[in-house]
């Protein structure tokens, strides 16, 4: 780590090195894991080998925030602007793929089939919006927040004031859910109670943001995208070396899904995997409203937009968007070949004769997950946390031979139970509990970040006190954020939904709320600020109403019925009414009202090409 | 401000983005629309309609992201608006 140091010395050194540093890094991470595998071999127990897995990665992390921290406003909020668009896009990728991409995707999939990559193809395409529309020039702006942008262009703080609160309430909810996700994942892998586990991951999230602020957390980032891109291939590798002897999971995914026809066809199962438009309730409305609303959403959420202000300059924020992809399409090309190879596994222990007396002996597995959680396994329609449970249960159902529709396995424990359905040693399933546990916290990091500096920055120092000493901002932000994280851990343990469910919504929210304003706001010179105010509240107001009305109705009564689906459209795609609402109220307010002044429209043209000086210049702390 | 120039290059900045916006469309949306006709042909196992949505369309958003980084690139230069 003697390397790492140099972070606080001065950038220059450290950023030349960081070829050579994170493959030291790498290359020990490898080490690691092979040590761990040899301690396993020697008779170390399970539950040790977890522990070792997420504690040595959660102190690296923790090194790594210590020795970025800093008091310099510029490092805080944008890392000095001097993140090279490769390893800025590695953050991004980090910063990007969450607990819902890690540990809730490629259960979606495993569960949903074709329909599941309605996930996969919104969660890659929107960075082609933020790309072309967005980003280039929100750097050109120069900007500390999402906020910031919407305050200059709109001139004022109601459109800031908006802004933060559409910001807080995506990135709460979506912050909400990888806090869940690290509960899960300590609750299984540290065998400690779910309602403790959640503040545990707490504490591992607060480490990497609070010091070091952008800086800390991006360098974090890029240890953790190596951490879990790692952990993710591993066991997909494993699957396809085994099951057909070619280690690539993404090409023999082909022979994976003509299998699982195959098996699926010989065991009576009509819906097949790779039909279309028919599980879960996703038609082909659905899933097309699915990807419009996460592809906008990624254009729209603060957290990914303002990975963005930390590159050198608008160019390399450009080459930085499609690095972010590059980083996160290699997770999300393996994705739907993890699904299928462990469908495939799971259909063959179905075809190899199992009953309720047999499946303790042979995928004892379910059993440690149903105890972990009785929701996650259930045989039967009941918990199957031992053998007499799940011949109660199968008795009482007339079932003597399990078919798979008998087994219901909960789509947010699906990858971190493969290694152990696939009959993976127990080294690689502590592996994954750290990818994903990185995942969620790397995540979690910068939408803390993001919602600490929007309030530390836009709320306190531009509308409470604009005197505000530079020391006394970022000890506000620290403050702000571990509030935040902790009202977050609380909601967390509620368990409110799925984490899928979670963080799409949250996508929805940034949608409906923000994309209008920031595209409209570089690309139409027209737009004012009356228009965005209005548009702003009635696209947020629209998505948020049909999301709050129909996952809990009026009287927060889960018990009672919710409002109807308008047109039967699922409420995760709640932003297909926001957002058309959003952008006919703010170009009509904007037509009615007054133009914006001559002043403002230089603005604009200033900011489309990115020759001259950013507009907005940083205080030199 | 709005001198020629500028003008020229924000012209060719929107064509450049109208093009990518079209691309974005038949890759997110458009091809998916023909899944069950695509699934009829099968390659390596692979019914190309899941194909595409699994793999193709994503390949396809990380190569354009890449071109459109360089085109833009180049539009800046013949402009003379790049950053130095």
């Amino acid at each position: 780590m003697a390397n790492t140091t140099s972070t606080t010395a001065g950038g220059g050194d450290f950023t030349s090195n960081l070829g050579r540093i994170y493959g030291i890094y790498t290359g020990g991470f490898i080490a690691f894991i092979i040590l761990m595998a040899v301690l396993s071999a020697m008779g170390v127990e399970n539950v040790v080998i977890g522990y070792l897995f997420m504690g040595f990665t959660i102190v690296i992390y923790a090194v790594i925030g210590v020795l970025s921290r800093t008091m310099h406003v510029g490092e805080y909020y944008v890392a000095g602007r001097r993140v090279p668009a490769l390893y800025n896009g590695m953050a991004t990728g980090a910063d990007w793929m969450s607990a819902a991409s890690f540990i809730g995707m490629a259960g979606s999939l495993y569960l949903l089939g074709y329909d599941g990559l309605g996930f996969v193809l919104g969660w890659t395409g929107g960075y082609v919006l933020v790309a072309i529309l967005v980003a280039p020039y929100l750097r050109k702006f120069g900007a500390y927040t999402v906020p910031d942008f919407l305050s200059a262009r709109y001139g004022g703080n109601l459109a800031r004031f908006i802004g933060v609160i559409v910001l807080f309430s995506c990135s709460f909810t979506y912050v909400v859910a990888q806090i869940f996700g690290t509960g899960l994942i300590s609750a299984r892998f540290l065998g400690i109670d779910f309602n403790v586990a959640v503040y545990v991951g707490l504490a591992g999230i607060l480490v990497c943001s609070m010091l070091g602020g952008m800086r800390a957390v991006t360098w974090t980032q890029v240890a953790q995208y190596i951490v879990l891109i790692i952990a993710y291939l591993i066991p997909a590798i494993w699957m396809s070396t085994v099951k057909t002897g070619i280690p690539i999971p993404q090409l023999m995914q082909g022979q994976a899904l003509a299998n699982i026809t195959a098996l699926e066809t010989a065991q009576g199962i009509t819906l097949h995997h790779i039909t279309p438009f028919a599980h879960g309730g996703y038609d082909a409305k659905n899933f097309f409203l699915l990807i419009l609303c996460l592809m906008v959403g990624t254009a729209s959420l603060p957290h990914v937009l303002m990975r963005y202000f930390t590159t050198p300059s608008v160019r390399e924020a450009r080459v930085s968007v499609a690095w972010s992809l590059l980083f996160i399409f290699i997770l999300y090309f393996t994705a739907p070949a993890y699904a299928a190879f462990a469908k495939w596994t799971m259909l063959d222990l179905v075809a190899s004769g199992l009953t309720p007396e047999n499946i303790g002996e042979k995928a004892g597995w379910m059993m440690r997950w149903a105890a972990a959680d009785n929701t996650l396994v259930q045989i039967c329609g009941k918990a199957a946390t031992d053998t007499a449970a799940i011949v109660a249960a199968c008795a009482e159902k007339g079932v003597t031979a399990l078919s798979f529709a008998d087994i219901n396995l909960n789509a947010d424990m699906i990858v971190l139970a493969t290694p152990e359905m696939a009959g993976m040693p127990y080294v690689i399933s502590g592996l994954v509990a750290a990818g994903g546990l990185a995942a969620a916290l790397s995540t979690a990091d910068g939408l803390l970040l993001a919602i600490a500096n929007a309030l530390s920055h836009d709320i306190y120092y531009k509308m409470i006190d604009q005197n505000a000493p530079t020391s006394r901002r970022l000890i506000v932000s620290r403050i702000l954020l571990v509030l935040v994280a902790v009202l977050a851990a609380y909601v967390a343990s509620t368990k409110p939904s799925d984490i899928l469910s979670m963080v799409s919504w949250a996508f929805s929210l940034a949608a409906g709320g923000l994309f209008p304003a920031l595209v409209l706001g570089v690309w139409w010179k027209r737009a004012n600020s009356a228009g965005a105010v209005a548009g702003m509240i009635a696209g947020f107001g629209i998505t948020l109403f049909y999301l709050v009305m129909t996952q809990y109705g009026a009287d927060f009564d889960k018990a009672t019925p919710n409002m109807e689906l308008w047109w039967g459209v699922k409420n995760i795609s709640s932003a297909t009414f926001g957002l058309p609402v959003g952008f006919a109220v703010m170009i009509i307010v904007s037509l009615l009202t007054r133009a914006p002044s001559q002043a403002m429209q230089d603005f604009i043209e200033e900011i489309r090409v990115p020759r001259g000086k950013q507009m907005m210049e940083e205080k030199i702390a | 401000m709005a001198t020629p120039d500028r003008v020229s290059y924000w012209n060719k900045t929107k064509s450049l983005m109208f093009v990518m916006l079209g691309l974005w469309v038949f890759f997110g949306y458009v091809i998916h629309m023909f899944v069950e006709q695509l699934n009829s042909i099968v390659i390596f196992g692979f019914p190309l309609g899941f194909y595409m949505a699994a793999q193709g369309s994503l390949i396809a958003f990380v190569v354009m992201l890449f071109w459109f980084a360089r085109r833009q690139n180049a539009i800046d230069e013949e402009h003379g608006v790049h950053e130095d």
